[in-house]
């Protein structure tokens, strides 16, 4: 556990996480490691978890009937995946799937949010740091769809 | 940036008239990816051979058909020639099916360049999105020539699709260097890809470089580059040390007609590379 809870403190996501708060995420916490095109999470699923990833590479993919799975995203190293566990009904919307041999550090989602509930300050602390990484990926996504790439006509 | 009122043309006739083109052959073509491929061009006469700097630009007239500004994609210190062109208006599309031995007029090389002796000492960080590659091509062919005069050099690149990448022998040679980072990284795939999705702008903070000791050369379709701008002043990189390769209607090149102007700048002559602290204010005003 101090090992995780290192690796933990040292991710920028929890910088500055008070220890009392890391320690007890800490204890939601494990290491999960995914063989190469294993999925992480199906769409549809419980989502009762969230992930930062350590090594690999994690695809966030849709599968369309007539054009197979379609990759709208790749998380990897330093990244967290995951954050419907926060946000009701908490199911996952999209697959994730190992494109490569990946490790993780799993997060607890059901876990965290009864802590959360509990204690509104961490609530509050964890939502600021998702909100963050939302507001990134929002952005990233927003510049996708411009298909900046693509031939004007 | 390098303004270069001296490099425009190094011919004789240039230097006499920038407005004359000179007779160059195609020597090869080559197929990039569906919509895209490269010239090799040399003169028909050795006192039209030109040199240029990384970053310039050429004016290529197809004979009977229109003339377009094209960035140079080959190495500054080599001997030919190097267009990488796509396929999108009536002139590049008439190229894009030219053959070696066909005949083009050539004038310039014109404008500004990359700030590549001003890199010198420095963590180097290309950015380009889509057809953006090929005017950066020529500053990493004089990264990697030299390479022990810079710190980390780092090139990220993104593109729309997979089979829209460009220059993919090289981009494998490159990743395989131990002297230079090499992202690349797609706006969607199919599951078939194993690499990475997402705009080129996500790269930025996965790459390692010093933000206070770095020059960055962005170049891309312009909201690209507004963004990679943005996301390199998020990481600590100075607006002065932010280039973007701006792209207008160059007709002239000279500075004459007016077709490019940027506000109170001429594109052709006070760019194409511009200093991003010197053109921020007008990359969002909707009137220009």
């Amino acid at each position: 556990m101090e090992t995780l809870e290192r690796i933990l403190a040292e991710h920028p996501f929890f910088k500055d996480l008070s220890d009392p708060y890391l320690k007890l995420v800490t204890g939601c916490a494990s290491n999960v490691r995914f063989e190469p095109d294993k999925f992480i999470f199906r769409e549809g699923e419980e989502a009762d978890q969230f992930y930062l990833i350590r090594q690999g590479r994690v695809a966030l993919q849709v599968f369309l009937p007539d054009r197979g799975s379609i990759t709208v995203e790749t998380l990897e190293e330093g990244d967290i995946l995951g954050w419907s566990w926060l946000i009701p009904p908490y199911h996952w919307h999209f697959d994730a799937r190992a494109l490569e041999l990946t490790r993780a550090i799993a997060l607890d989602g059901r876990c965290l949010r009864n802590k959360c509930e509990e204690d509104r300050s961490l609530g509050y602390e964890l939502l600021k740091r998702f909100a963050h990484i939302m507001e990134d990926r929002l952005s990233s996504t927003r510049l996708q769809l411009l298909d900046l790439y693509g031939v004007r006509s | 940036m390098v303004s270069a009122p001296d490099v425009h043309g190094k011919s004789a006739d240039s230097v006499v008239n920038p407005m004359l083109p000179a007779l160059y052959t195609i020597q090869r073509v080559k197929r990039e990816t569906d919509d895209t491929f490269t010239l090799e061009l040399v003169p028909e006469s050795d006192r039209h051979k030109i040199s240029f700097l990384p970053g310039q630009f050429i004016m290529v007239y197809v004979f009977g058909v229109g003339e377009v500004p094209l960035s140079i994609s080959g190495d500054a210190a080599g001997t030919v020639l190097v267009h990488t062109i796509r396929a999108v208006g009536i002139v590049t599309r008439v190229m894009s099916r030219l053959r070696r031995g066909d005949k083009v007029g050539i004038r310039g090389p014109f404008g500004t360049a990359w700030p590549v002796q001003e890199a010198q000492g420095h963590d180097v960080v290309l950015i380009a999105g889509g057809i953006g590659l090929p005017p950066l091509r020529p500053v990493l062919y004089h990264v990697l020539s030299r390479r022990e005069e810079f710190g980390k050099v780092v090139l990220l690149y993104g593109t729309r699709t997979p089979s829209d990448i460009l220059f993919r022998d090289e981009l494998e040679q490159w990743r395989a260097r131990f002297d230079l980072e090499v992202h690349v990284t797609v706006d969607r795939a199919q599951s078939g890809w194993r690499g990475n999705v997402g705009v080129v702008t996500t790269l930025i903070h996965k790459s390692s470089f010093d933000p206070q000791k770095t020059i960055a050369m962005v170049c891309g379709p312009e909201a690209m580059m507004r963004f990679s701008a943005l996301e390199l002043q998020r990481r600590g990189v100075s607006t002065n040390s932010i280039y973007l390769s701006m792209e207008r209607n160059m007709k002239c090149a000279i500075g004459l007609c007016g077709h490019c102007q940027f506000g109170p700048l001429f594109v052709c002559k006070d760019g194409p590379v511009f200093r991003y602290s010197h053109i921020k204010d007008l990359l969002v005003k909707w009137e220009i």
